[in-house]
């Protein structure tokens, strides 16, 4: 059945067809049509940000914590070229969204005509794909079309750009459930041949590990469910990537904490020794496998992802499976299950042994004050005190973001929202806005940097103006803390413009946007300020005066391999001498 | 710990190295606005190489386009750019002519000469040796037409080179597999 409409009513109503209920963005001239047509119907929410880069990241916020599409609308030129630095980080970390951007009229593009950019060639290689409607004919295939392709194989972002005299025009609408794209199949299944062969690997194993990532929880709920019964069944250990936090629960004894720059001591040691390494969905990123040439030698690895290219991308593995994790984790299950040869208990023992000599180390541990609160011990006293309740955390980008992967623990996926690829500070507080216009009744908590909260603080405004309960706990260092950091590694302590000398006082600006501002600076109140902040019904910003010297330990300095960690000295006031530690081959790399 | 024999990253064995090897792929696309600078923009983006890029489309009721690259890399370099190239959506295809097949690669070029007396007949006795056409003449001066392999046409220019060489103008490798299959 086709529908005569215009292309802005078409807009409305393939979102609606799609499921899409809530949608982030920002009005502009060359959007006005659509936003005539949402003015014209109740269905789809819209929650108008302040900056498009928020409505980016709420959407990010939106889509990771639900699974679903984000869904974002802006205008032509600046509100296109703001959305930019959003989209790149969702191509980085695979998250769907689908971005519709307004554009001049088609007779005006490329005269460089008022709010006039060449959207589909600046986000070209920000997207997974892009589409300038150029008939009013295919938008509604193009609409349908952007979310299977957002959705499909490896998810990621999809710019559909629109320009004006396209939504002002007439033409039928059609919609028909489970469209494809014409030639983009991604491969779902993985080959059984080779699952069968990764099987029998796993059964010969003597020192394995399973090392995950965000891919596990890109594939699904499912997928975090079989991936809990093949640990199980295997005994094996687990480690993840920061953006696989959740899809294995961390209470769990077979869990090693984080891998990776900052990751635990026995999960970093693990993937070094281990003659197995079973990946799920990660991508041997350079913060998982530091020096490249010393990185887990003496092991076979296996790799399933759903995108041929990460495999042997950065580390050449031995046996590649292309496919959804939940799939082939699906048959690897059964395989393993109905396979006579099991691996070794007795080598079993023995590699849980060595972990647990590392794991002796503890290495998330910290020297504790009672007269100044140590970042890492505020981030271990929210979780205590949020742990029986309904939680998403999401983060900036710094020292703020390791302490929170280190000490904040999560049992379930979709929980925990973070940019990882892109690592981009001001992504936590939109993206805690769109997590909790997707879970109205939960607790969403954004654990932040004082030098990120205010690269995106005009999103509070945001968040008053729909009174979403969200708390910002800031861990004001006043420090880019982590610029601090490598600055005392490899700079010789010159702290060259990484202090801020000015800071806003954030409790008046919490009032100032209609929230509520706690500040604590005594470890004595950290609690009672914590459960204050827990128990407000609205929006809170929680300035939360840590210790301004603190390094985020443990790490792997660049250039170093995983048995090369710098670990917090626990015995001496004066902490550990990083000054020295990084040669300067390490100093060229990021 | 050694450094393993093979280098364990496309990305951190730099191009130009000794192993590096010559490929030809052949991608099929939907010849839709943009495909071109979608796979242009992969390669300078990630920093692989062309030698040579060649696009027209070859089945108009489908608007199918095939664009034959010519790149160069280590054989890991070279499985990346394809594994990256496939996951573009509007990508049908990609084939390592290389690698799968023997494959006939032809370029077409135009070659301009400026000459008077022995020069110019010594140019056309040339172009007559590598059975190169005679397309547009004047009293000091010859283009030639020629096709064939890449290598043919390198030697041809070269040779032209003494006798008077003023312009080329080359097309990029066009490829295609041996057989009776398609690729």
């Amino acid at each position: 059945m086709s529908k005569q409409m215009t292309g802005a009513e078409m807009v409305v109503e393939a979102l609606k067809d799609q499921g899409v209920d809530v949608l982030f963005g920002y009005p502009g001239g060359a959007v006005l049509p659509i936003y005539d047509a949402i003015f014209h119907q109740n269905k789809l929410r819209h929650v108008l940000v302040r900056h498009e880069q928020g409505a980016a990241h709420a959407a990010e916020g939106y889509a990771r914590s639900t699974g679903k599409v984000g869904v974002l609308l802006v205008t032509s030129g600046p509100g296109a070229t703001n959305a930019v630095t959003g989209l790149t980080d969702a191509l980085l970390d695979s998250i769907p969204l689908v971005c519709i951007t307004g554009q001049v009229p088609t007779h005006l593009i490329g005269s460089d005509a008022f709010q006039e950019c060449d959207t589909i060639g600046i986000t070209r290689s920000c997207t997974k794909h892009n589409y300038l409607v150029r008939r009013i004919e295919d938008l509604p295939r193009i609409l349908h079309e952007a979310f299977y392709v957002a959705t499909s194989g490896r998810p990621g972002p999809v710019v559909i750009d629109i320009p004006k005299d396209i939504q002002f025009a007439t033409g039928a609408y059609t919609f028909q459930k489970n469209i494809q794209h014409k030639t983009y199949r991604p491969q779902v299944k993985g080959d059984l041949g080779r699952i069968k062969q990764a099987v029998e690997m796993m059964a010969k194993a003597r020192k394995p590990v399973f090392y995950t990532g965000g891919g596990v929880i890109n594939s699904g709920p499912t997928a975090s469910t079989l991936l809990r019964e093949i640990v199980r069944l295997t005994g094996f250990p687990i480690t993840s990537t920061l953006m696989g936090l959740g899809a294995y629960p961390a209470s769990d004894k077979q869990w090693l904490g984080m891998l990776g720059m900052h990751g635990s001591f026995e999960a970093n040691n693990a993937m070094h020794d281990c003659d197995l390494m079973i990946c799920v969905g990660a991508r041997f990123d350079d913060r998982i496998t530091g020096r490249l040439d010393a990185f887990s030698p003496h092991s076979k690895k296996i790799h399933i992802d759903i995108d041929a290219s990460s495999i042997n991308k950065n580390v050449k593995v031995d046996l590649g499976i292309v496919g959804d994790c939940a799939h082939v984790l699906e048959d690897m299950v059964r395989l393993w299950r109905t396979s006579a040869a099991k691996a070794d208990p007795a080598a079993l023992v023995k590699w849980w042994g060595h972990i647990d000599h590392w794991r002796a180390r503890n290495s998330f541990a910290f020297r504790n004050s009672n007269k100044i609160i140590k970042p890492q011990h505020a981030v271990r006293r929210l979780y205590e005190l949020t742990r029986d309740r309904d939680v998403y955390i999401t983060t900036e980008v710094g020292q703020h973001q390791m302490w929170a992967a280190q000490h904040f623990h999560f049992d379930e996926p979709n929980r925990w929202m973070t940019s990882g690829g892109l690592g981009t500070m001001g992504y936590g507080l939109p993206a805690a806005i769109g997590a909790q216009m997707a879970h109205p009744n939960s607790l969403v908590i954004d654990i932040a940097g004082e030098a990120s909260i205010l690269m995106n603080m005009q999103e509070m405004s945001t968040a008053a103006q729909y009174r979403l309960p969200v708390k910002i706990f800031i861990l004001n260092n006043q420090y880019m803390g982590m610029v601090r950091q490598w600055q005392e590694l490899l700079h010789g302590g010159r702290y060259s413009e990484s202090y801020t000398e000015s800071l806003p006082d954030f409790v008046k600006l919490a009032q100032a946007y209609g929230a509520h501002g706690i500040r604590c600076s005594d470890p004595a109140d950290l609690d009672a300020a914590i459960k204050e902040m827990i128990d407000t019904p609205q929006a809170v910003i929680f300035d939360c005066l840590v210790d301004q010297k603190e390094n985020c330990f443990p790490m792997i300095p660049s250039g170093k391999a995983h048995n090369e960690m710098l670990l917090a000295d626990l015995g001496d006031d004066a902490g550990i001498e990083i000054g020295s530690v990084i040669d300067e081959k390490g100093k060229m790399l990021v | 710990m050694n450094a393993p024999a093979t280098p364990p990253s496309p990305y951190s064995s730099a191009i130009g190295k000794s192993n590096a090897e010559s490929h030809t792929l052949s991608v099929l696309v939907d010849n839709e606005p943009g495909v071109l600078a979608r796979v242009v923009g992969l390669f300078s983006g990630r920093g692989f190489n062309i030698e040579s890029l060649t696009v027209a489309e070859v089945t108009h009721e489908t608007h199918l386009s095939r664009i034959t690259i010519a790149t160069s890399g280590t054989p890991e370099v070279v499985e990346q750019v394809r594994h990256q190239l496939e996951r573009l959506v509007p990508v049908h295809s990609v084939t390592d002519l290389t690698l799968t097949v023997r494959a006939i690669e032809r370029e077409l070029a135009m070659v301009k000469v400026r000459g008077k007396g022995e020069n110019r007949v010594e140019a056309l006795r040339l172009a007559e040796a590598f059975r190169a056409k005679v397309i547009d003449a004047t009293i000091e001066s010859f283009i030639f037409e020629l096709t064939g392999a890449p290598r043919k046409i390198d030697d041809f220019v070269e040779l032209m080179r003494p006798v008077g060489l003023v312009e080329v103008s080359r097309t990029g490798i066009a490829a295609i597999s041996r057989g009776p299959e398609p690729i």
